[in-house]
């Protein structure tokens, strides 16, 4: 039996009804994605506790916390919850801020160190320091490491990017991504840009007008052609792969992944490392035999499986290379010179790939 | 110079508003962070009760409080057949008065002062694990520290000034209802400019130093 995240919950206003019902595995973290006003942050507050009324039902990992007659309070719910602002107590110094939910728990239920989070987040020279004093990116670190050390079952992350200027956002996603290495706290991130979804997430939950429209693991979710996810300029697959090998004279990684290999400019990857691999469907085109005399590198073996309108001009084609899906976005004059239909083996050629993180 | 009278209004004037404050602070904050958080619609009916004494003619308070304070009244009445005084005339009833009279000037500031930390911080400070009265008092009453500045001194130096309230409910009686300003008053009618001088300098003083150190505070919890 795997271990799930269950929720489900009804809140009616004038204006906006959620009526959101989703489960992921406890594990990871599971991307709640969708376009500004579809509820994403009424549907996280509803998980904290913070919304009330709201009718529901949430289950996390076996436990109840809320249900027909349950209703845990916000501050009984062991869940750590960083806002779209850092929203760090002004009248408490860094440490006082870190230092808040830490001590209010009983020292055996404390599973996250204290240094340990002050390390993962790189805030140790900020501990004596006043909020105000500090920038953007590094507030929302502080208040990234003060839900943490809440040592929480689940971590609610509202959009934890979304006021920061881009390099703020730089700095910050590599202490996100080891957050998801080293942790193994689920995480709940609400977000409505793609590229942080791309890059964090291993669970997609797409929201649209207050209702859950489909979720699933990211790469099944960004390709499914029947999703508004798998289709325009921006539509992508995403790879897992592992550094398999080193090419020390032209200078290139070899990236594996269960459908073939990437070739990629090498960057200072060690051998094993898992890395993800983004692919846009406009920079993947298709052919019935493997070309010998093309620049590209990275060719590999697969199948059609779906095809899906695109514009008038254009298909987006879901293919499936040893169980991964890609997308391939090509005219619809390829698609019949090709003759293309579900299960035509077809090659794979990719102009680039994208190293995400 | 101050006469043995003078010395005893002083002191009376001056537990009076202190006892006032206290009374105030914990009647007022509780009531201040219901108003401010309230949806409901009797909340204008309550504001507008508290904002009273802040138009009212002071005679009228006093005469009303005159009334329900005497033996023949509610209150009074109650004490007198639980075996006590009737409360007009008293120390007890000056400090009932004052805490009408004076109860804008206590929960105002501190409503505003809660009003403006908004729903956020306590939010944050329940999703870390603080229980309602734990957040009240380690978030939303340090965030409110120049509400409570304010609050306390506008409180002190109101009852400080207060003069029909007391004249109405307190009587004059020196050494035990008599309050600064009437002994002021009492000084001016006795045509004892010396004394009069005296005393209004000195409050004059004590309350400009009073609000130079709210200002200079406040300014330095901004700071902070």
């Amino acid at each position: 039996m795997t271990v799930t995240i269950e929720a489900r919950f009804l809140i009616k206003r004038d204006d906006f009804t959620l009526d959101a019902d989703f489960t992921v595995p406890a594990q990871g973290i599971s991307a709640i994605f969708g376009a500004s006003g579809c509820g994403k942050t009424t549907l996280l507050r509803a998980i904290a506790g913070l919304e009330q009324p709201a009718r529901g039902y949430l289950k996390i990992a076996g436990e109840v916390w809320q249900d027909g007659e349950r209703f845990l309070p916000p501050h009984q719910r062991p869940l750590g919850y960083v806002f779209q602002e850092a929203s760090l107590f002004p009248h408490l110094s860094v440490l006082g801020n870190l230092k808040y939910g830490y001590k209010r728990l009983p020292p055996e239920a404390r599973r996250v160190d204290f240094d340990q989070a002050v390390t993962l987040l790189g805030i140790a020279p900020l501990l004596a320091r006043r909020p105000e004093g500090l920038s953007g990116g590094e507030r929302q670190r502080v208040a990234i490491a003060r839900a943490l050390l809440t040592s929480p079952r689940l971590l609610l992350m509202d959009e934890p990017l979304a006021a920061l200027d881009r390099q703020s956002k730089t700095e910050i996603l590599p202490f996100l991504e080891r957050l998801h290495e080293e942790l193994s706290i689920p995480v709940l991130y609400v977000s409505h840009a793609p590229d942080e979804v791309a890059r964090l997430a291993d669970q997609l939950v797409l929201l649209e007008q207050g209702r859950v429209r489909a979720s699933g693991p990211i790469g099944e979710m960004l390709t499914r052609v029947d999703l508004p996810l798998a289709h325009g300029d921006e539509a992508e697959a995403i790879v897992e792969a592992t550094v398999a090998e080193h090419d020390e004279a032209f200078h290139l990684a070899h990236l594996e992944f269960p459908g073939g290999r990437f070739t990629v400019a090498r960057k200072d990857l060690p051998l094993g490392q898992p890395v993800r691999l983004r692919l846009l469907a406009r920079d993947v085109s298709l052919s019935l035999e493997r070309h010998e005399g093309t620049s590209i590198l990275n060719i590999f073996p697969a199948k059609v499986e779906t095809l899906a309108d695109e514009n008038p001009a254009q298909l987006m084609v879901r293919l499936d290379a040893g169980g991964v899906p890609i997308l391939s976005r090509i005219t619809r004059k390829s698609a019949t010179i090709l003759a293309l239909e579900p299960g035509k083996p077809v090659y794979v050629q990719v102009k680039t790939v994208a190293l995400l993180g | 110079m101050l006469d043995e009278s003078d010395l005893a209004a002083l002191w009376i004037t001056l537990r009076l508003a202190g006892l006032t404050v206290v009374i105030l602070l914990l009647l007022g904050t509780p009531l201040a962070w219901w108003l401010s958080k309230t949806q409901r619609r009797f909340k204008a009916v309550v504001e507008a009760v508290v904002a009273l004494p802040l138009v009212l003619p002071p005679t009228v308070l006093g005469f009303y409080l005159l009334v329900a304070l005497g033996p023949n009244g509610p209150v009074g009445g109650l004490m007198m057949t639980l075996g006590g005084e009737p409360l007009a005339f008293t120390f007890a009833g000056l400090v009932i008065g004052s805490v009408f009279y004076s109860l804008p000037f206590v929960v105002q500031p501190l409503q505003g002062a809660f009003a403006a930390i908004g729903r956020r911080p306590m939010e944050v400070a329940a999703t870390l694990g603080a229980s309602p009265l734990d957040r009240f008092f380690t978030v939303a009453v340090p965030l409110a520290r120049p509400g409570f500045l304010t609050a306390t001194v506008l409180g002190f130096a109101h009852t400080v000034g207060e003069f029909g309230v007391v004249l109405m409910i307190g009587g004059n009686i020196p050494g035990e209802t008599q309050v600064l300003s009437i002994a002021i008053y009492d000084h001016v009618e006795a045509l004892e400019y010396g004394h009069a001088h005296w005393l209004a300098g000195g409050l004059l003083l004590l309350f400009f130093l009073l609000l130079l150190a709210v200002y200079v505070l406040n300014r330095r919890f901004k700071v902070v």
